[in-house]
């Protein structure tokens, strides 16, 4: 039997998932309750705050859909393309409670006729590239089912 | 006329791609500049820089490297980077110096030589920087931020993939007789709409190409102007402004944007607040402009900038630009040079292209792109990271 491969992120500490599924981790500031994603540790970003403490809390698992856009050409590395290039779609989302638009690829299967800005859509995990070793997993956009 | 600027001279190198070393172009336009404005190189009292970050160090100090292949001269020099904005940084860091009264005459100079194709990070792996985070975790590259901003046009306002065309075709047609564009060419719908997809809605021929390119301009002060010619033309105003907390537009190379839970956007968009901040200290308004100079990185992102620096309320840009408003010979012709439809883009080089462009129009001096009677005119770009850039010039 073949060896199956790990799934590991593609990035450490941006996403996480529990019991009510899949969610980008981000952070909130303590003093003026500002969300960062991706997480602020340093200082926080809205000018009237000084605030240095933060918790990390999940993201809303859906948004609205505010733009998306299909690629025909392969980008330049750190992209990890598959060989040879398939299109891939990039969606912007506007998260439910955070107010903040968040780019991410279309999950597998989600076809360009698929989308229309405003429509709602979640969240999911899935492999962005693998190597001979691993798949390495991020988060991707899909519209809710009806 | 107490503590105004004036340009006195421009000049470009033509666009193109050649490959040859930045500085080359970057002393014919200066050299092109002081000749416009009848001074020597010896004359110049400041010299300011914009860096190109692709020709290695001497690119990051460019003002010190033209200052050394024009002659030392013993002038004061500075630098800026800021990114697609860093001519406009480097004209007010110029101007700074002339209204503080440090010096009479300075010459600001931005040329760059750069690779085919997308424009990529650095090399190396950076996990902390989002313009190469951006690649790895999601192939975000600019042609995706530009259509994203299409796609939201179409999807709220109608507009449609002839508009976007439009735009190009519109440009071309301007800038055919312009000797420093890289494209002289008057494209047809049917070219620009049969050109293959690359970031849909986006073509290839809606999407601007990178350029060899070199501009400069001459600053001094209005009364050392004076006594130089009869027609001196004003810098009215000069923005570099950053964005307000928070910024909800999505805006490269980020891949998200602040949070408006906790704190109100602002009452103006970031790329609104750029040529608000322009107008505001010239005391104009966008009804005074008899031109426009903007990005357009792609053809849709053209009319974006329509809204943005006021010449019509959101959703209308369509209507300006099909009702012929924008093309010479309209109520406020945008983008007379051919924009960076003809030319492409060479980063350091563009906010100043713009800025002659502006200059050879309210001179009087744009031969076939001339707009009649232009009086004042406005430039708008925006760097990565949030440098806003616009100037001002009027007579």
């Amino acid at each position: 039997m073949a060896a199956v491969k790990q799934r590991v992120p593609a990035i450490e500490g941006w996403f996480d998932t529990d019991a009510t599924g899949p969610h980008l981790l981000g952070s909130r500031c303590t003093q003026c309750g500002s969300y960062f994603f991706p997480a602020e540790s340093m200082y926080c970003r809205n000018p009237h705050c000084a605030g240095t403490e933060f918790d990390t809390v999940p993201l809303s698992r859906t948004g609205t859909l505010w733009s998306f856009t299909e690629h025909f050409y392969q980008p330049p590395e750190p992209y990890m393309s598959p060989d040879p290039f398939e299109p891939y779609t990039v969606a912007a989302v506007e998260l439910a409670d955070e107010k903040m638009v968040v780019l991410g690829q279309v999950a597998a299967g989600v076809a360009h006729s698929d989308l229309k800005a405003g429509m709602p859509v979640e969240l999911v995990l899935e492999t962005l590239y693998e190597d001979d070793a691993s798949e390495y997993i991020v988060w991707k956009w899909k519209p809710l089912a009806a | 006329m107490a503590n105004e600027v004036a340009v006195l001279g421009v000049g470009m190198h033509p666009w193109g791609k050649w490959g040859r070393n930045f500085v080359e172009y970057g002393i014919k336009a200066c050299n092109d500049a002081l000749a416009d404005a009848g001074l020597r190189w010896t004359d110049v009292q400041f010299v300011s820089g914009a860096e190109t970050v692709r020709n290695g160090y001497p690119g990051y100090v460019a003002g010190a490297t033209f200052a050394q292949a024009l002659g030392w001269s013993g002038a004061r020099v500075a630098t800026s980077y800021a990114a697609c904005a860093s001519g406009a940084t480097g004209m007010n860091a110029a101007r700074a110096q002339i209204l503080a009264g440090l010096c009479d005459v300075a010459l600001v100079i931005g040329a760059d030589t750069t690779p085919k194709g997308f424009l990529a990070p650095n090399a190396g792996e950076r996990w902390d920087d989002p313009d190469w985070l951006r690649f790895r975790l999601m192939g975000a590259t600019n042609p995706t931020y530009f259509a994203l901003y299409a796609r939201r046009r179409m999807e709220l306002f109608g507009a449609t993939e002839e508009d976007f065309a439009a735009v190009k075709v519109k440009n071309s047609r301007h800038g055919l007789t312009n000797e420093n564009a890289r494209y002289q060419k008057a494209f047809s719908m049917d070219e620009v709409l049969n050109s293959p997809m690359v970031a849909d809605p986006l073509r290839l021929f809606e999407i601007c190409a990178t350029s060899d390119g070199a501009a400069a301009v001459v600053l001094t002060s209005m009364e050392f102007a004076r006594k130089h010619t009869t027609d001196p033309i004003k810098v009215a105003a000069i923005s570099t402004v950053t964005p307000r907390y928070p910024n909800t537009v999505i805006e490269m190379p980020n891949f998200a944007t602040d949070s408006a839970h906790s704190v109100a956007v602002p009452d103006i968009s970031f790329r609104d607040s750029i040529a608000a901040a322009a107008y505001e200290e010239a005391g104009l308004g966008p009804e005074d402009m008899s031109l426009a100079e903007v990005y357009d990185l792609s053809s849709a992102l053209e009319l974006d900038w329509y809204e943005n620096i006021g010449l019509c309320k959101p959703g209308e840009a369509e209507r300006l630009l099909r009702d012929g408003a924008t093309t010479l010979g309209g109520r406020i012709p945008v983008n007379t040079s051919g924009g960076l439809a003809c030319f492409g883009e060479a980063v350091p080089a563009q906010a100043l292209a713009q800025v002659c462009e502006l200059t050879w129009q309210l001179r009087g001096q744009a031969g076939e792109r001339q707009v009649a009677g232009a009086h004042a005119g406005i430039t708008a770009n925006q760097g990565l990271f949030g440098h806003g850039s616009s100037v001002i010039v009027s007579r």
